[in-house]
């Protein structure tokens, strides 16, 4: 089943950067799909518009369809604050707010108006027993996040997003400025996440991509060159461009 | 690494002798400011703490302001000074802190980039002009509006302090939210914060510092301020009688040393009370910047940290 559908996406930037030139691709559910290639080849503009995320930045020029369970999500009446707590999105550093790590993850909760202690103290146990931070943290909640190690912090912020229970959670470059054992750990995370949710990581390296790629995605200068289950893709590319980018030859 | 690049040795010494001049230049420059504001308090305290043994403590403490007659109190001049700063803060600060939410967080980019300039451009006009518009223009209106017999009160030179506040605490604000990491703004939008509870919960928070700096600044401004009030609070040293007194005249401590030091007997003990004004003046600048940057000073370690 396709939990995402993207159809003919285009997207310029005012200053002419990074931009989508006709990408269409379907996302499917609870499986991890990779965005990978160079810099500039439109990873993160397409994860940014899956969220609305790009409604911040100058976009002069925006057509296709993003659609999540069949509902176009570029649609003006969206309702922008629903859909980001229903697509959750992780960064490439990590940012734990200026706040307690108990209050990092109930922050989402709290804006969406839960109140109940019970209910967030609940909702924090699940979220950091699903990033495996519980056992690291869980008798210093009121700490400041801040105090906590960047691999920590990153699986903070997967936990801030988790403790909303979305459908869908973005990731751009999550590992990006992590340690290999923090990184381990957060791709083990997401390869048990998988059952739960749809997860769409843009990797900083094509060797994260080869490891955690149930369907992978090859972007090139804003294009989409090519897209097919993970294994297949990174033994037998069927695009030379892709094959090129694989072994080294660019990028 | 010593001696296997000879061309590197070879231009040390000049590159030495440059650095050891910067350095000491801004060393100079350094201890210079410290030795003039050493110097200003020195000559302050030298010509105006006399005043507190020549001068008798019933007539400083006492009710009136009569340099004539030998009645020498500060306090209808210090409650001059604080009704002006109060009640301009209370109209500058929110009016200030919003218009820099509004350049920064709300305001599309061609706004902001007329708009900050023109607000910037404000924060230059001299304060005779300044005074100006108050006598022609603000104190009629407030005479009219509130039926007194003179517009010249200590409401109209609030509102004219809080008016030059606002540009020094629209740009500070305005810089310091700007300086609000993007990352912060975009974590938060993405688990699903309005933008207003974006501002209010998280940016306005990260900027506490500079925030605060820039409302401790127009507060100085005010405070210092002297042609404008001199020209608009009617220059009447009067102690309060109830809430009232807002719409009455009232004379602050830099118009009364402005207006007054010209026509003194040098070592006089008008002179010296004059001076001693000086010192309580002093006195609070200090205290306002020593808070403001005991606080600030807390916020950085921390975000420091953060950052780290």
């Amino acid at each position: 089943m396709d939990k995402i559908v993207i159809e003919h996406l285009s997207l310029n930037y005012s200053d002419g950067t990074e931009s989508l030139k006709d990408v269409s691709l379907r996302i499917p559910a609870n499986q991890i799909t990779v965005l990978f290639g160079p810099a500039g080849g439109g990873k993160s503009t397409l994860l940014r518009c899956i969220n609305r995320l790009n409604d911040l930045a100058d976009v002069t020029m925006l057509s296709g369809r993003v659609l999540l369970n069949g509902v176009d999500v570029l649609d003006p009446h969206t309702n922008v604050t629903e859909l980001r707590r229903r697509v959750g999105m992780v960064f490439s550093r990590p940012v734990p707010l200026p706040l307690s790590i108990y209050q990092n993850i109930t922050y989402g909760l709290e804006i969406a108006g839960e109140r109940r202690k019970a209910r967030l103290d609940e909702a924090v146990e699940r979220a950091l027993r699903q990033v495996v931070l519980w056992d690291e943290v869980s008798d210093r909640l009121q700490d400041p996040a801040h105090a906590l190690s960047g691999g920590q912090q990153q699986r903070l912020c997967i936990a801030r997003v988790l403790a909303l229970q979305p459908e869908v959670i973005l990731l751009d470059e999550p590992t990006s400025a992590l340690d290999p054992v923090s990184t381990f750990k957060i791709e083990t995370t997401l390869r048990e996440l998988r059952s739960e949710l749809t997860i769409v990581l843009a990797p900083h390296s094509t060797q994260q991509a080869a490891r955690i790629a149930d369907t992978a995605a090859f972007f090139l200068a804003g294009e989409l060159v090519e897209m097919q289950e993970g294994e297949k893709l990174f033994v037998n590319p069927k695009d030379p461009r892709t094959q090129d980018y694989i072994q080294g030859r660019f990028g | 690494m010593t001696s296997s690049n000879p061309s590197l040795e070879s231009t040390r010494p000049p590159a030495r002798r440059t650095e050891w001049i910067i350095t000491l230049l801004i060393r100079v420059a350094g201890y210079l400011s410290i030795f003039y504001v050493a110097l200003i308090s020195l000559f302050l305290l030298k010509e105006g703490l006399p005043a507190l043994t020549d001068v008798p403590l019933s007539s400083l403490a006492g009710k009136f302001w009569y340099p004539i007659e030998g009645y020498y109190s500060l306090w209808p001049l210090i409650f001059g000074s604080l009704t002006v700063t109060l009640g301009a803060a209370l109209f500058a600060v929110p009016l200030g802190l919003g218009t820099a939410i509004f350049l920064s967080e709300v305001a599309p980019k061609w706004v902001k980039e007329t708009l900050k300039p023109l607000v910037e451009l404000l924060a230059g006009l001299p304060s005779v002009v300044l005074g100006f518009v108050g006598i022609l223009v603000l104190s009629p209106f407030i005479r009219k509006a509130f039926d007194l017999p003179t517009g010249l009160t200590a409401f109209t030179g609030a509102l004219l302090l809080g008016w030059a506040a606002i540009p020094t605490i629209v740009s500070i604000a305005e810089d310091a939210l700007y300086g609000v990491p993007r990352s912060y703004r975009e974590a938060a939008l993405a688990v699903g914060a309005t933008p207003w509870q974006v501002i209010w919960g998280v940016t306005l928070p990260a900027a506490r510092s500079g925030v605060l700096t820039a409302v401790m600044l127009g507060i100085g401004r005010v405070i210092g301020e002297t042609m404008a009030v001199m020209m608009v609070t009617g220059n009447a040293p009067v102690l309060p009688s109830g809430l009232g007194a807002l719409f009455g005249p009232v004379r602050t401590m830099t118009a009364t040393i402005a207006s007054e030091m010209g026509e003194v007997a040098t070592g006089s003990q008008h002179y010296q009370v004059l001076f001693l004004i000086g010192i309580v003046l002093f006195a609070l600048s200090l205290i306002i910047n020593i808070t403001a940057f005991m606080v600030s000073n807390r916020r950085t370690q921390r975000v420091e940290r953060l950052l780290s």
